[in-house]
C-alpha cells in the first residue's frame, strides 16, 4: 500500500459536484458523472492512498481531499511512433526536392 | 457566519466576486441595453500601445522574429496555377518566454494585477495562456493558480493539457484540474473568493490590448523588411482575442488594407462539454467549438463585457481539418526546420491553401507559432487519438468525421480552406443579443452598435431585426 509521509508532495482528489448537483446545461453523458477536482501540495500528515489528507498547495492554500498519488510523475510523453507521419515527411521531401536531391 | 458555497449561491454572487477580482467597473461603459462603449472601455480600462510595449519589454515579451517560409512557398507554387503562390511568412511567437503569443496577453494582465496590489492571480484555461500567466506571475513575484478542464471521468487527460499542467507547475503555479464540464466556472469563482486574487481573464481590455503589440510589430517589421504591408494576415481563431488584438494593432499601425483572415479547425459534430467527446478531439484550442460560439456571442466569457469581439475585425473566416493541420505541422518541421505547434499551425494550414489563390508577388503572413514538446506534438496527439478509437487515414480531408477519424491529405494538393459564411455568424450574433437582452424593440444607439460590432451595414441589421419582429425606437 502506497502511503504518504507528512511533508511529501502529493496529489488529492475531491468531488466538487455530485451527479445530481450538476448544472442543467450539461450534456447527458457528463451529467451521469460527478465533477471531480485534483490538486497537488505538501501533505500535512501521514496518510494512505484513498484516505483523507490535508495539503498546503503551491500558493499556500490548505485543501483536504482523498490522497491519490505521492510524488506524482508526469505521464505524458512523445507517444508511439506514428508511421503515417513518416509517410507524410517522405512525400513532402519527394515532391519538393525529388528523390535524388542529395546527390 | 460561513458563506453558502452551493453551486446556485456561488453563481448568484458572480458579479460581486468578479468586480472585486478584476477591479473594473463595467457599468460605466454600459448603455442599459444591448450596446456599450467598446472603444471607451479599451481606452480607459486598457493601456496605450507605448505603455504595453514598455510593460512587455520589462519581461522580455514580444519583438519576435518574422521568418519567410521559402520551401513551403515553393511547395504551394508547385500546386498553384501559373503565376499564383504568394510568399508565406510566419511570426515566430514561440520565441516568447512561455512559448506562445499568450505571453503578450498575460504580461499586461499580470502587470495590472501587481500595480493594483493583488497578491496573486487565478486564471481558467487549459491552454498556452495558463503557462503564460504562470510565467509572467513568476517574473513579477505574484502567486498563481491555473484552473484546467483536464480529464474525462476515467481521469484520462489530453496529452496537450497534461503538458500545460507540467509547464504551469514548472513556472511555480498551483494547478487545479477538473473533469469535463462548464461548472469549472463555479470552482473558478470559489477560488477567486477564497484567495482575493486577481482574475487574469483572457478577455479583459488589458489582456486583449496586450495582443495589439503583435499586429503593430508585424506591420512595422514588414515595412522595414519588404517596404510594404502584407496583403493578408491569417490568425488562428478560438476565443477571439488573437483576432481582435492583432487586427487592432494592425489598425494602430495604419495598416488598413490588410485582409484579416480567421482560421479554425473544423470540429463540427463534437460536443465540447461531453465526457465522451472530450478526448475524441485532437485539438484543444483554435477549433470551431470555441471559434463559432465566441464569434456569435462574445459576452459568454468570464467578464461582464468581452474585449475580444472577432466579428468587428474579421474580413474572412475559414475552416481547415485536423488531418490537414497535422500534415502542415510535419511540413513546417521537415521543409523549414521548425518544430512548432500543432494547434498554432491552424492558421499556417489555411495560409498554405490561401497562398495558392494569391498572386506570386503578394504576401501572406501567419502571425503566430507555439512551442512544441512532449504531449504537445503530432506523435503523442495521434497516439492518443488512436488509443481513443480514432482512425488515422489518408484520403480527402473533407470526408473526415471529427471524433471518428482524422484524414491526413493523400497529397498536399488536397489541403484547402472552407469559407465559413460570416453573414451567418453576424445574423446569429444579432439574434443572440436580442435573445439575451429579451427585448422587442431596441434604441438607435443599440442599432448603431450592432452595425459596428458585427462589421456590417444598416440594411443587414434591419433585415435580421425584421425577421425577429424587433423594432427600432
Amino acid at each position: 500500500m502506497i502511503s504518504a509521509k507528512k511533508g511529501d508532495w502529493v496529489q488529492i482528489r475531491q468531488v466538487v459536484l455530485k451527479p445530481e448537483e450538476r448544472a442543467p446545461q450539461v450534456p447527458e453523458d457528463t451529467k451521469k458523472m460527478p465533477l471531480e477536482l485534483w490538486v497537488k501540495g505538501i501533505a500535512q500528515e501521514d496518510a494512505k492512498i484513498g484516505s483523507t489528507v490535508e495539503i498546503v498547495t503551491a500558493t499556500g492554500r490548505k485543501v483536504r481531499g482523498e490522497l491519490t498519488a505521492v510524488n506524482p510523475r508526469y505521464i505524458h510523453d512523445y507517444g508511439d511512433f506514428v508511421p503515417e507521419l513518416l509517410k507524410v515527411d517522405m512525400q513532402l521531401k519527394e515532391i519538393l526536392f525529388g528523390g535524388d536531391s542529395n546527390e | 457566519m460561513s458563506k453558502d458555497m452551493s453551486y446556485a449561491a456561488v453563481m448568484a454572487r458572480k458579479n460581486e466576486i468578479m468586480k472585486q477580482a478584476i477591479g473594473i467597473d463595467y457599468s460605466v461603459f454600459e448603455s442599459g441595453g444591448i450596446s456599450f462603449d467598446y472603444e471607451r472601455m479599451m481606452r480607459e480600462a486598457g493601456y496605450t500601445l507605448e505603455e504595453m510595449q514598455q510593460i512587455q519589454a520589462e519581461t522580455s515579451v514580444g519583438n519576435t522574429p518574422v521568418v519567410e517560409l521559402k520551401n513551403l512557398t515553393a511547395l504551394a507554387r508547385k500546386l498553384a496555377p501559373k503565376g499564383k503562390g504568394a510568399r508565406i511568412f510566419i511570426k515566430d511567437e514561440a520565441a516568447n518566454p512561455s512559448g506562445s503569443f499568450k505571453a503578450r496577453r498575460a504580461a499586461t494582465a499580470i502587470y495590472h494585477a501587481k500595480k493594483h496590489g493583488y497578491k496573486g492571480v487565478v486564471t481558467a484555461t487549459s491552454g498556452n495562456y495558463g503557462a503564460a500567466v504562470a510565467s509572467q506571475a513568476a517574473k513579477r513575484g505574484l502567486k498563481c493558480i491555473v484552473v484546467q478542464e483536464c480529464y474525462d471521468s476515467r481521469m484520462v487527460g489530453q496529452p496537450e493539457i497534461l503538458e500545460k499542467q507540467r509547464a504551469c507547475e514548472a513556472y511555480g503555479a498551483e494547478v487545479v484540474q477538473l473533469t469535463v464540464g462548464p461548472e469549472l466556472f463555479y470552482t473558478f469563482l470559489t477560488l477567486l473568493e477564497e484567495t482575493g486574487y486577481f482574475n487574469a481573464s483572457l478577455y479583459t481590455p488589458f489582456g486583449i490590448a496586450g495582443v495589439e503589440t503583435l499586429g503593430y510589430e508585424l506591420a512595422m517589421q514588414f515595412r522595414e523588411k519588404i517596404g510594404r504591408d502584407p496583403d493578408k494576415v491569417v490568425i488562428t481563431h478560438a476565443g477571439g482575442g488573437n483576432v481582435t488584438g492583432t487586427a487592432r494593432g494592425l489598425l494602430k499601425a495604419g495598416a488598413k488594407d490588410v485582409e484579416v483572415v480567421g482560421a479554425s479547425v473544423d470540429l463540427s459534430g463534437l460536443h465540447m462539454a461531453s465526457d465522451r467527446d472530450f478526448n475524441r478531439k485532437s485539438f484543444t484550442t483554435g477549433h470551431t467549438g470555441f471559434g463559432i460560439p465566441f464569434a456569435t456571442w462574445p459576452d459568454r466569457a468570464d467578464v461582464p463585457r468581452n474585449a475580444a469581439r472577432p466579428l468587428r475585425y474579421l474580413d474572412r473566416y475559414v475552416l481547415v481539418k485536423q488531418g490537414e493541420v497535422f500534415y502542415i505541422t510535419e511540413a513546417l518541421s521537415v521543409l523549414e526546420g521548425l518544430e512548432r505547434g500543432p494547434a498554432g499551425n491552424t492558421s499556417l494550414t489555411a495560409a498554405f491553401a490561401l497562398a495558392q489563390e494569391m498572386d506570386k508577388d503578394q504576401i501572406i503572413v501567419v502571425q503566430e507559432t507555439e512551442y512544441t514538446g512532449a504531449g504537445k506534438h503530432p506523435l503523442p496527439q495521434l497516439t492518443f487519438a488512436k488509443q481513443n478509437g480514432i482512425e488515422i487515414l489518408f484520403g480527402n480531408p473533407d470526408r473526415d468525421e471529427p471524433g471518428k477519424n482524422i484524414i491526413l491529405p493523400a497529397h498536399p494538393s488536397d489541403i484547402k480552406v472552407r469559407d465559413y459564411d460570416i453573414d451567418k455568424a453576424r445574423a446569429s450574433y444579432i439574434k443572440n443579443c436580442i435573445n439575451n437582452c429579451k427585448v422587442t424593440e431596441i434604441t438607435k444607439e443599440d442599432f448603431e452598435f450592432l452595425v459596428r460590432d458585427a462589421k456590417t451595414d444598416d440594411s443587414f441589421v434591419e433585415g435580421v431585426l425584421a425577421e425577429l419582429n424587433v423594432k427600432i425606437k
